[in-house]
C-alpha cells in the first residue's frame, strides 16, 4: 500500500471478496522525496486506510535492496549514456521479487497489488494484459511478470477506470479517495532534479556537440545527462527548436544533433528479453515509453523490432514492450 | 494465511514497554480527578498536587541515589537524555558516547562534536579507544548501563576512571531506562553525574521520566516557562505521571531481587529451549554480561522483519533493531558498530521480559519461534 488511492481500493475490494488481507507499505527511499511510495506522509496514509479497513499493516525496510537493484542500477546506466527505467527495475526487483517472495514465505497466497493492468486466463496460461482505463494503463512496467509470477497476483483496479476506482474510494470512505496520482521518479525531488541528483553520485563530463557531417556546434555540461531524441539543453541557440539529440557517446565525450529526420531509425534492436510464453516472430504493437502510445511493427526472429514506418530512436536502456491486441507477449531493453 | 490468531498475546516485548502495574494506575487516578490543581499555584487544591510531586520526588532520589533536589521530572527517557547532553554541552562543549547508545543519546551527542568510542563484538567499551577521545574539551561522556537493544550490562567504574584522569572537567551521564528493572542502580551508578530512567519501562505510564542530576552539574535548562523543576525543566508538572513513578520505583524496588531471579530463570529457559529446538542461532551477548530479562538473538538464514510478522501471527509480540519515522525497521546500527555482518544482522530478534511475564508465555514461545523460524527457512 502506497498511501495512494488505488492500493487504498485494491486492499478493500480484497477485504470484501473475503481474504484474510494484511496491508504491506515499503520503505524503499531515505533520501528526500516529493511524493511516491516511501515518504512517512505516504505511509501515514496508507496506515490510516489500513486501520480504516481493519486490517494488519507492516512496513518492510528494502532499502538495500532498493540501492542495490534501482538507485545503483540507475546512476550507473547514465555514466555510460544509457536510460535507464527505474519503476521497471523496481517492479522486477523488489515488488514482483523480494516482496513476493517474502509474502510467499510467510504463507499468503497472493499479493494483489493496485496496479492498472489485467491477470487474463487464456488457453496458454495466464497472461498480462492492459488495464481498462488506456490512460493509465501500467502493464508496459509490468512485462516482466511471467505466467508464474502472475499466478501469485492480482490487480483488481485493473479492471477499472480510475475515475471508478476514485468513487469506489469515495463511496467507502477512504482517506486516499482524491490524493493525486504519484508521478516521475519516487527517489528525485522536483526542486533538485535529475541533474543534481546524478551529479552528486557521478563524475559528469563536458561533451562536443557536432551535427550529423562532424562540424563542431558547441559544447555541454553534462554528457550523461543527456538522452537521444533530448531537444532542450543542448546549447544551440536559436536552432534549438529543430535540432535534436541523435547519437550520444559518453566515452568520446560527444553528443551529435540533427533534424528530426537524422531521429529517425527502421528499427530497435534489443537485448534482455522476456517472453510470456515462446520468443514470438511477426506483426506486433510496440510500446516504448510508460506513457506513450504504441506504433505497429514486426518482431523478426533474431528478436528486435522493425517498425511499419520508420521512427524516432528508442534510447538504448529503455524498455520495449510487445502487444497482439491487449495483451503483453513480451518485452525487452533497447541497445 | 493459514495461521489463527489467537486472542491473548505473548508479549516479548518489555524492553519497548510494559503495561501499567494496577497499584500505579490506582495511585494516579485522584491525580486526574480529585487533585487536578496546578501544582504550582498558591491554593489548598494545588498544594495538595504539589505535596503528591514532593513525595515522589524523596522516592525518586532515594531509590536511585541522589537527593531529592537533584530529580528532574521529564516527558520520558529521550527528554531526559536531551536535556543532559544539550544542558551540559552548551553551544561548544564536546559531547562522547559508545557507538551502541539509543539514539536518544547519539543523535544529541553527534550535534555536539560528538565522538564515538568503538565496542568490540560483544559490546564492551573500547577503553584504549576512549582514552584517545578524552580531553579537556570534553563537556560530557555518555555511557548506558543495560543497552537496549542486546542486553550487555557496562560496568561504568573504569570509564569513571579515565574520565577523573583524562577530562575531568567532563560530566558523566547514564542512560539507566534498560538497567532500572536489572541492576542494584544506586550502585551501578554510583560514579555517574546524571543518570536517565522512563516511566513505561517499569510499571508507569508512558509521558513521564526522570534526569537525576547531581548538585555540582551545571545544566542549561532546554524547555523555559515557568521555572517548574529548580528553573531545569518548564511546563506544568505531569502530576499523575510523577506519583506513578514513584510508585512504580518502590515496587520495582521491593521487587527487584526476587523478579530478576525469576525472570533470569525465565530467560535462560527461552534461551535454551530456542538453542535446543533451532540450528543456527546465537546469543549476541554472554549470559554472564548481559540484563536477566533481555536476550538478543541473531537467527541465521532469517529476515527478522518477516520473522516478527509470522510471530504475531502465531501471538508472539517481539521486536528486533529500533523502528525508523516510517515505521520500518532499520538495520540494527548495535549490531553494525559490533561489526557483525549485515546480512546475519537482519535475522536478529529481541525477546525481553518483565513484571508482566508469566511462565506459560515462555512455554508456549518456545514452541511457536522455532516453528515459525522453520517455516521461513522451510520455504526460501
Amino acid at each position: 500500500m502506497s498511501g495512494g488511492v488505488d492500493s487504498a481500493v485494491t486492499a478493500a475490494l480484497m477485504k470484501e471478496q473475503g481474504h484474510d488481507v494484511t496491508g504491506v507499505t515499503l520503505k524503499l527511499w531515505g533520501g528526500p522525496q516529493d511524493q511516491g511510495c516511501c515518504s512517512v506522509s505516504d505511509v501515514d496514509d496508507a496506515r490510516r486506510v489500513a486501520q480504516q479497513l481493519d486490517i494488519d499493516h507492516f512496513v518492510f525496510n528494502y532499502g538495500e535492496e532498493f540501492d542495490r537493484h534501482v538507485v545503483g542500477p540507475y546512476v550507473d546506466a547514465h555514466a555510460v549514456g544509457l536510460t535507464p527505467n527505474p519503476c521497471i527495475e523496481c517492479n522486477r526487483h523488489i515488488k514482483f521479487d523480494a516482496l513476493v517472495t517474502r509474502a510467499r514465505k510467510l504463507g499468503f497466497d497472493s499479493v494483489a497489488t493496485g496496479h492498472h493492468a489485467r491477470i487474463i486466463e487464456t488457453d496458454k496460461g495466464l497472461r498480462l494484459a492492459r488495464g481498462v482505463d488506456e490512460g493509465k494503463d501500467q502493464s508496459y512496467v509490468l512485462y516482466m511478470l511471467t505466467a508464474s509470477d502472475l499466478s501469485m497476483l492480482e490487480f483488481p483496479v485493473g479492471e477499472m477506470t480510475k475515475n471508478q476506482v476514485r468513487e469506489l474510494a469515495s463511496h467507502r470512505g477512504l482517506r486516499s479517495a482524491t490524493k493525486p496520482d504519484s508521478q516521475d521518479v519516487c527517489f528525485i525531488t522536483a526542486s533538485e532534479g535529475r541533474a543534481r541528483f546524478l551529479s552528486d553520485r557521478l563524475d559528469l563530463h563536458t561533451a562536443d556537440v557536432v551535427d550529423v557531417k562532424g562540424n563542431d556546434l558547441g559544447s555541454i555540461d553534462a554528457v550523461e545527462l543527456v538522452t537521444i531524441g533530448q531537444r532542450r539543453g543542448l546549447n544551440l541557440g536559436g536552432n534549438a527548436d529543430r535540432t535534436y539529440a541523435v547519437q550520444v557517446d559518453v566515452q568520446a565525450r560527444r553528443v551529435v544533433a540533427g533534424s528530426a529526420e537524422d531521429l529517425l531509425s527502421e528499427d530497435v534492436r534489443l537485448s534482455d528479453h522476456v517472453w510470456a510464453d515462446q520468443p514470438h516472430v511477426g506483426p506486433v504493437h510496440v510500446q516504448i515509453s510508460a506513457h506513450g502510445a504504441q506504433a505497429p511493427a514486426y518482431l523478426t526472429s533474431d528478436g528486435n523490432v522493425r517498425w511499419d514506418q520508420a521512427r524516432r530512436k528508442v534510447a538504448p536502456g529503455q524498455a520495449v514492450v510487445f502487444y497482439c491486441d491487449d495483451l503483453v507477449i513480451g518485452g525487452a531493453t533497447a541497445v | 494465511m493459514k495461521t489463527a490468531k489467537v486472542d491473548r498475546p505473548i508479549y516479548l516485548d518489555c524492553a519497548a514497554s510494559t503495561p501499567v502495574r494496577p497499584e500505579v494506575l490506582d495511585a494516579m487516578i485522584p491525580y486526574f480527578t480529585e487533585h487536578f490543581g496546578n501544582p504550582s499555584g498558591v491554593h489548598r487544591m494545588a498544594r495538595s498536587s504539589r505535596a503528591a510531586i514532593d513525595d515522589a520526588r524523596e522516592i525518586c532520589g532515594q531509590l536511585l541515589g541522589f537527593g531529592p533536589h537533584e530529580i528532574v521530572f521529564t516527558s520520558g527517557g529521550t527528554e531526559s537524555d536531551n536535556l543532559a547532553i544539550h544542558g551540559v554541552c552548551g553551544s561548544n562543549g564536546v559531547a562522547v558516547c559508545p557507538e551502541t547508545e539509543h539514539h536518544a543519546v547519539l543523535h544529541p551527542v553527534e550535534s555536539h562534536k560528538g565522538r564515538l568510542i568503538k565496542v568490540n563484538s560483544v559490546g564492551d567499551i573500547d577503553l584504549e579507544h576512549l582514552e584517545t577521545l578524552l580531553d579537556e574539551n570534553v563537556s560530557v561522556l555518555s555511557v548506558m548501563l543495560v543497552n537496549n537493544e542486546s542486553g550487555k550490562i557496562i560496568d561504568l567504574e573504569p570509564i569513571a576512571e579515565l574520565r577523573d584522569r583524562h577530562a575531568p572537567q567532563a560530566v558523566l551521564h547514564t542512560d539507566a531506562v534498560q538497567a532500572i528493572n536489572w541492576l542494584d542502580i544506586v550502585d551501578a551508578s554510583a560514579r555517574a553525574d546524571m543518570l536517565s530512567i522512563s516511566g513505561h519501562k517499569f510499571g508507569a505510564p508512558k509521558g513521564v521520566g526522570v534526569l537525576a542530576v547531581r548538585n555540582h552539574v551545571a545544566l542549561a535548562p532546554q524547555l523555559l516557562g515557568g521555572g517548574q523543576e529548580a528553573e531545569r525543566r518548564s511546563g506544568t508538572h505531569n502530576t499523575a505521571g510523577i506519583v506513578a513513578i514513584g510508585v512504580a520505583l518502590q515496587h520495582l524496588e521491593k521487587s527487584r531481587k526476587s523478579e530478576i531471579a525469576r525472570l533470569g530463570v525465565l530467560t535462560e529457559r527461552l534461551a535454551s529451549g530456542l538453542h535446543s529446538a533451532m540450528s543456527g542461532c546465537f546469543e549476541t551477548i554472554p549470559q554472564a554480561e548481559r540484563a536477566a530479562g533481555l536476550l538478543q538473538l541473531v537467527i541465521e538464514d532469517i529476515e527478522s522483519e518477516a520473522l516478527l510478522v509470522l510471530l504475531e501471527r502465531h501471538g508472539v509480540m517481539a521486536s528486533a533493531a529500533a523502528s525508523c519515522a516510517s515505521g520500518a525497521m532499520d538495520p540494527s546500527h548495535v549490531l553494525a558498530a559490533m561489526g557483525m555482518d549485515r546480512v546475519l544482522a537482519a535475522g536478529s530478534l529481541r525477546l525481553s521480559i518483565g513484571w508482566c511475564t508469566e511462565e506459560w508465555e515462555i512455554q508456549r514461545a518456545v514452541e511457536v519461534i522455532p516453528r515459525c523460524v522453520e517455516q521461513l527457512r522451510g520455504a526460501s
